[in-house]
């Protein structure tokens, strides 16, 4: 392990060290009918996980948040690479994109759950909202960047436009592109839980709410710990990942 | 240029056209949606009759509370990190994962602690806005031309007047990008955090007549909220485009 990346360890060690402590002093700070020590806190997921009663509301948040995922990617890709493409098409909806990007989307959800109805296609549908709109404009921002010579290359080889997004668009875009698919995940996976926070019999986001009504604490912090450190532990795999492919770049 | 925006124009009218025909024809029925023409009407209606009064000022009062809370301590904590190097290498992680994590998330935990009050909200909503504030606030500061610095240096300009003339003005543009996002943020925790629990604002209003199947109030509401927020965002860009233009970065 080099010098640097040792540093980085140890100062990633003692920011998770000084988030414990703070949590531990307003612990001490508030008392037990706010707040569950990180200890306690850790108990009960643990219970959770072991006694069985976390799993299927798990699977139900993880299976609409892949599908919906697949989803903003999918749909996330071909719009970028399309507006990307087209100058006048990528002119006129792009600030359009950015401008629904800054939407509180929360008040959207009412018309979506009319639109779909309670359940699975609801869920997917508000984490798509959330997570298409960043990876529509980081492809369509790689697209547009990708240098000028190579894409005239292309053009020298005569190939056709499938062949050109393939070998040399998608190859010049893809650490963007990249970039764009870490902040799509990370959105998608918010949408996803909070569709559930509101309208759902089952998931993650719905073990908070009900942590609410019963007034359980140990179970919102359990539920809220959980979420965070999954989402955390993928952000820094993704990023560190993005790191590497711009700086092979 | 003229021309995009006629398209963009084009594309506005085209979408609300297509959602009048859907709507008149039945294929999207009235429980689902009305059409734009009679969301018009009825916003016009309810802002005439003062109804949504109450919760539009509680709403604004806690979304500019946040915000100013998240650009002061944002600021302030930006330019404190600037000049501790290892403190900022230490936080750099955290800053990175940070809108990875579903804020939201920590709602009920203030809703216990603090109660089901205001408080809550603007802490949600100034959570999501300062850490944007602080990473481009330190960006900002990242981009002041060092030699700007030392000529300040050379003329003996004191601490205030380096900060007012040299370093605000270099790092304006990105100080805008900041207080752009932090007041998307802000609005999105408030009106989020009314939706999911609270007593009173308008995302509270627009859950309130979503569950009593009141479309004549949700739907206004709504459209009120993307039409302040899309226009609050224009004005800020169009802002920032032009601080960066006139210092030839675009």
């Amino acid at each position: 392990m080099s010098p640097a990346r040792r540093a980085g360890l140890l100062r990633s060690l003692a920011l998770i060290a000084a988030l414990i402590g703070l949590w531990q002093a307003v612990y001490w700070w508030v008392g037990d009918i706010a707040l569950a020590s990180p200890l306690a806190t850790v108990r009960y997921a643990a219970r959770m996980i072991a006694s069985g009663d976390l799993g299927p509301h798990l699977y139900d948040t993880m299976r609409a948040f892949v599908i919906a995922f697949v989803f903003s990617v999918g749909i996330g890709l071909a719009v970028g690479f399309w507006l990307g493409f087209q100058r006048l098409a990528g002119d006129t909806l792009e600030p359009m994109i950015v401008a629904i990007y800054a939407i509180p989307k929360l008040t959207l959800y009412p018309i979506l759950l009319l639109a779909f109805g309670l359940g699975l296609s609801a869920k997917v549908a508000f984490g798509v909202l959330h997570g298409v709109i960043p990876i529509v404009l980081f492809t369509f921002a790689a697209v547009r960047n990708t240098k000028p010579i190579l894409i005239k290359t292309g053009r020298v080889l005569k190939l056709s436009p499938g062949q050109t997004v393939r070998w040399i668009l998608f190859p010049a875009a893809v650490p963007e592109i990249f970039t764009g698919l870490r902040v799509g995940f990370s959105l998608t996976l918010i949408g996803t839980l909070l569709a559930e926070m509101f309208a759902s019999q089952r998931g993650l986001g719905y073990l908070l709410m009900t942590g609410i009504g019963l007034h359980n604490v140990e179970q919102i912090l359990a539920v809220t710990l959980l979420i965070v450190v999954f989402a955390a532990a993928v952000s820094v795999l993704l990023l560190h990942l993005d790191h590497r492919l711009h700086r092979r770049g | 240029m003229n021309r995009v925006n006629a398209f963009r124009l084009l594309v506005v009218i085209a979408a609300i056209a297509a959602l009048e025909a859907l709507c008149l024809a039945g294929l999207i029925d009235k429980i689902t949606m009305q059409p734009p023409h009679l969301i018009a009407r009825d916003l016009g209606r309810l802002l005439v009759s003062g109804r949504m009064n109450g919760a539009i000022a509680k709403t604004l009062t806690n979304t500019v509370l946040a915000l100013v809370l998240a650009l002061g301590v944002g600021v302030i904590a930006g330019a404190l990190l600037h000049r501790r190097r290892a403190l900022r290498d230490t936080l750099d992680p955290l800053f990175a994962t940070y809108y990875a994590v579903p804020v939201f998330a920590f709602y009920p935990f203030f809703i216990v602690v603090f109660g089901l009050g205001d408080i809550p909200q603007i802490l949600i909503a100034f959570l999501l806005g300062v850490v944007a504030m602080i990473v481009n606030m330190l960006n900002g500061l990242d981009r002041v031309p060092s030699v700007l610095l030392k000529t300040a240096r050379v003329l003996k300009l004191s601490p205030v007047d380096t900060a007012l003339r040299v370093t605000l003005p270099s790092a304006g543009p990105y100080l805008l990008t900041g207080i752009k996002l932090a007041v998307a943020y802000a609005f999105i925790g408030v009106i989020g955090s009314e939706f999911i629990l609270s007593r009173g604002g308008i995302g509270y209003e627009i859950s309130f007549a979503y569950t009593s199947f009141d479309n004549a109030t949700m739907y206004p509401l709504i459209v009120l909220i993307l039409l302040a927020s899309i226009v609050i965002n224009g004005v800020l860009s169009r802002w920032e485009r032009r601080l960066l233009v006139r210092r030839g970065m675009q």
